[in-house]
């Protein structure tokens, strides 16, 4: 899709009608398989989320302040006694400044869905492997609908209806992704039910809630987590899809993606404002996605044991 | 009467109707986000419009209707191939799709050479020679090609290409020249898809018995990859192929923004902007449709390919 990058988890949509899919793993020696190859990717995101919650340890200038006689200076330059390592943008505001800015925006939309979407399809997941039948058919259907309809035009298609601002890109992320969630929460559900803990506590009479909260919850999230952690990189390249397309966070606020987008119309004179927040995003999606995939081997039940 | 009664054809049928259902489900789905956009007619309207004039416009979109019979009316229009009328153009929506189709094909179809011609041999020199050099450097090429934002791939593009080497064109749609830049940063993404299953798939091959009899037959190694290993990996990958072709179709959006190509997804960047709101559903539905559609196709072609598809199918 989407210019976007679609499902790492693998889980194709193939797979619901019987066909059966390979998993897909990368070669072992690009998996971190021990705690010290995770290590350097585990810094790079924790230097991502410092600054994101305090970027004011890394850049000193407020990051809306523009000077028009400052516009567009090359990486290096030295004004008034302040060097822009990055350069300056259209607007002769810091590009440093703004990225480091800009990191805030796009965690915390990352997070924020990741969040919401794994919540929401938990909940609907688990309650459609409790309920089963009618219940359970319906859920399910309305997510095989929601995953068929290409992922970035639904979204687009909700931010349009929604109005962009921050809040209604969760919203809308929320809303495209949940399915995600809810088939291996449903999935793990089922299983779990089946199992000798779950069977004596309905014996002994504990209430359903209680045996939700106690024993199956815990046997379904570890899989939650797992897709979590995978969706987590996704999600950062939605964001700055759509404020690409001038459907994210608003001007002035600084987001990657719409300064790569502004970037574009000064491509053959500034080549830095389309370079660094492109590096920017890359590096943590890459980071994210390889953290993901050292959850994955090390929470995944079904991925103990195998081809190690 | 006995094809009736067989395997294949209760499982056709099934397939059919989940693919139809799911056409409901996104028609529905679409109308109601449509309907949190508020009230069209006020959009149409200009500022110092009256109330009257207000009533008077939703009546002729009919929006003054219970919301149930708006829900009918509209299924009604989809029925009829009434896609809704372009507030900005004063056209059919359908009409300007169809327009702007033909070059989002183009780019998706080269897109999707480009990934197979490119991903296919790639996933399988990792697969079979992963312990070797070639092996072993295919594999972050792929990582890099999932984790690189598309759009930042095609501006680095126009700034390798286009600004300093000046070597190929980077908007606009004017012969094959032009075509380059887009379809490499469209086929991108579903590179690093079509190489990661075309590995998988080889690898859980390459273990297999018959390979380890051919061998000992005496066929080498090429005739075996070749003549028996190509064949039974394939049926994953054609999966995939058929999945990307619709992804692609939608995933043009931002790449056809950046290279100013004139398809479907500028169409709807370009729709957004003006807020011609059926427009943008029109697409979504459209796309949704070709999706929903090539699923379908993808999952008789495989139960062709391979039985035990709707074998199993049947009997689950």
């Amino acid at each position: 899709m989407t210019t976007v990058h679609e499902d790492p988890a693998g889980t194709r949509s193939g797979a619901r009608s019987g066909v059966r899919m390979p998993r897909v793993r990368r070669p072992g020696w690009l998996r971190l398989r021990d705690t010290r190859a995770a290590l350097p990717f585990a810094i790079i995101l924790a230097i991502y989320i410092v600054m994101a919650l305090a970027p004011s340890w890394f850049v000193h200038a407020p990051a809306l302040s523009s000077d028009l006689s400052a516009r567009l200076l090359p990486p290096g330059t030295v004004r008034d006694g302040v060097t822009h390592w990055l350069g300056t943008d259209q607007l002769g505001r810091d590009l440093l400044n703004r990225l480091v800015y800009g990191t805030r925006i796009s965690l915390a939309i990352a997070f924020s869905a990741v969040l919401c979407a794994g919540a929401f399809g938990t909940f609907l997941g688990v309650i459609a492997g409790v309920a089963r039948g009618g219940v359970a058919a319906i859920i399910m259907r309305v997510a095989d609908v929601v995953l068929s309809i290409p992922f970035f035009l639904l979204a687009i298609l909700t931010v349009v209806a929604l109005g962009p601002s921050l809040i209604n890109v969760v919203i809308c992320l929320t809303l495209v992704r949940w399915p995600r969630y809810t088939r291996v929460a449903y999935a793990q559900t089922l299983e779990a039910q089946g199992k000798e803990f779950v069977r004596s506590a309905q014996a002994i009479g504990a209430s359903g809630p209680w045996i939700v909260w106690r024993h199956i919850l815990p046997e379904v999230l570890p899989s939650v987590i797992v897709v979590a952690t995978l969706e987590l990189g996704t999600m950062v390249i939605y964001e700055a899809s759509l404020s690409f397309v001038g459907l994210g966070v608003q001007p002035p606020t600084p987001s990657w993606g719409a300064m790569l987008s502004d970037g574009r119309e000064y491509i053959s004179t500034a080549w830095w404002l389309t370079t660094f927040p492109g590096v920017a995003l890359f590096i943590l999606v890459l980071s994210v996605n390889l953290l993901g995939d050292y959850v994955r081997d090390r929470l995944d039940p079904t991925e103990q044991g195998r081809s190690r | 009467m006995k094809l009736f009664y067989s395997g294949t054809f209760r499982y056709i049928i099934g397939r059919l109707g989940q693919a139809l259902l799911q056409l409901f489900g996104v028609v529905t789905i679409v109308f109601v986000v449509l309907r949190l956009t508020g009230d069209p007619a006020q959009l149409l309207v200009p500022q110092q419009a009256t109330a009257a004039d207000i009533a008077r416009v939703r009546h002729q979109l009919g929006l003054d209707q219970p919301i149930w019979a708006q829900y009918l009316h509209y299924l009604a229009g989809i029925c009829h191939f009434d896609f809704g009328y372009s507030y900005v153009q004063n056209r059919p929506a359908l009409s300007l799709i169809m327009e702007r189709l033909p070059y989002t094909i183009d780019l998706a179809v080269a897109a999707l050479i480009i990934s197979v011609v490119v991903g296919i041999p790639v996933g399988m020199i990792s697969a079979v020679q992963r312990k070797k050099f070639l092996g072993r450097a295919a594999m972050p090429l792929v990582l890099i090609g999932q984790s690189m934002p598309a759009f930042w791939l095609g501006l680095l593009l126009i700034l390798v290409f286009g600004v300093w080497l000046r070597l190929l064109p980077t908007s606009g749609a004017e012969g094959l020249q032009s075509l380059i830049l887009p379809a490499v940063t469209l086929a991108s993404l579903s590179f690093a898809t079509v190489a990661r299953i075309t590995r998988s798939s080889f690898l859980e091959q390459v273990g297999a018995e018959y390979v380890k009899t051919a061998r000992s037959h005496g066929a080498g190694m090429g005739r075996v990859l070749f003549g028996h290993v190509l064949r039974n990996a394939s049926i994953p990958i054609v999966t995939l192929i058929g999945l990307e072709i619709a992804s692609l179709l939608g995933g043009a959006v931002i790449t056809e923004t950046i290279f100013a190509w004139p398809g479907i997804g500028q169409l709807t960047v370009q729709s957004i902007d003006a807020r011609d709101f059926p427009v943008v559903q029109a697409i979504v539905l459209f796309v949704a449709v070709v999706y929903i559609a090539a699923n379908f196709v993808t999952d008789m072609l495989y139960s062709v390919i391979d039985p035990r598809v709707r074998i199993t199918a049947a009997e689950g």
